[in-house]
């Protein structure tokens, strides 16, 4: 590979030494998803006023609005990892790819059900065939479809590309969810919280909205860490390092 | 303290919200433990096999092999 890439980067990409490193970061990721989590949770629903129209009911959006983050978030970062295996074949951008799409199923999932769960009482509905539901439940159908295709094959790496590929021509939803609600004439309301230009939303209404998204990001890093270990374990079975960590494991 | 747990009366809609969040979470999370366990779990089992076949021959092996 090209010269201008750190070494360091090479080593990362070697399972055991990826292994040792993941199992480092999870368990910081893990408390500091956790604790970002509590903080938001408390400000969301203690500390944060009533809205005006929408009174409690509105304080789905506090994990509603990071979940539908985290759904296209993840389906980047599992595109990006596609495309580095597909290109350069590095088996550790298959597993990242392969082990991104659980966690991003989940998270479309709850995005789905909490919306849900929030448009009965505001819009009298639990579910309308609008472009951003739509949209949203495609991009469910890619998560299920990249996880079935890879497990469809004998071949574990086989499989991993079929389904780097399919989550490669998957990313085209990914624009669609995000303007939906700017394209069609939607029930969804537009976007609230803005990067460029000034938000639609008070300071403490977007502060625990803003830290649940940082709490996510860190849960998705620590999900991923656990998901991707075990996957390496299982892949390479039959290597010395894995059969260390069995053996020591017994003992212990 | 009651106040919270009603939410205003839309406590059927937020809390299993929430609920599920955290149910949907938990499990993912959980997932690749138990994973793990079955793989390490599996394959000291065929590393076991691997040292008995070493150690003695197979039963159904030729006495020439022995």
């Amino acid at each position: 590979m090209a010269n201008w890439i750190p070494l360091w980067v090479h080593k990362l990409g070697s399972p055991p030494i990826f292994y040792r490193f993941a199992g480092a970061v999870r368990p910081w990721a893990l408390a500091l998803a956790a604790l970002l989590g509590a903080v938001a949770l408390y400000g969301g629903l203690v500390l944060a006023p009533q809205d005006r129209y929408q009174h409690d009911a509105y304080r789905i959006i506090f994990i509603h609005v990071p979940c539908a983050w985290m759904s296209l978030f993840i389906y980047g970062a599992m595109a990006v990892a596609s495309f580095v295996a597909l290109v350069w074949r590095v088996k550790l951008a298959e597993v990242v790819a392969m082990e991104s799409a659980p966690i991003g199923a989940a998270f479309t999932f709850v995005t789905l059900v909490t919306g849900s769960l929030w448009g009965k009482p505001m819009w009298g509905t639990w579910w309308t065939w609008d472009a951003r539901l739509t949209s949203e439940l495609v991009l469910l159908f890619l998560y299920l479809g990249v996880i079935g295709l890879y497990h469809a094959f004998e071949d574990r790496r086989q499989g991993a590309r079929a389904a780097a590929f399919l989550a490669l021509i998957g990313i085209v939803n990914v624009p669609i969810v995000h303007f939906s609600v700017n394209w069609w004439n939607t029930l969804h309301q537009g976007s609230t919280v803005r990067i460029l230009g000034p938000s639609k939303i008070s300071g403490d209404m977007l502060w625990p909205l803003l830290t649940m998204m940082v709490a996510t990001k860190c849960y998705y890093l620590a999900s991923l860490c656990g998901r991707v270990r075990a996957d390496l374990l299982e892949l390479e079975g039959g290597k010395d390092w894995v059969r260390r960590i069995a053996e020591a494991e017994e003992r212990a | 303290m009651n106040g919270f747990f009603a939410m205003g009366g839309y406590a059927a809609y937020v809390w299993p919200a929430y609920a599920v969040f955290l149910l949907v979470l938990a499990a993912d999370f959980l997932s690749p433990a138990l994973r793990r366990r079955r793989i390490l779990r599996e394959l000291r089992a065929r590393l076991a096999r691997q040292a008995r076949r070493q150690r003695a021959p197979a039963p159904g092996s030729l006495p020439s092999e022995r």
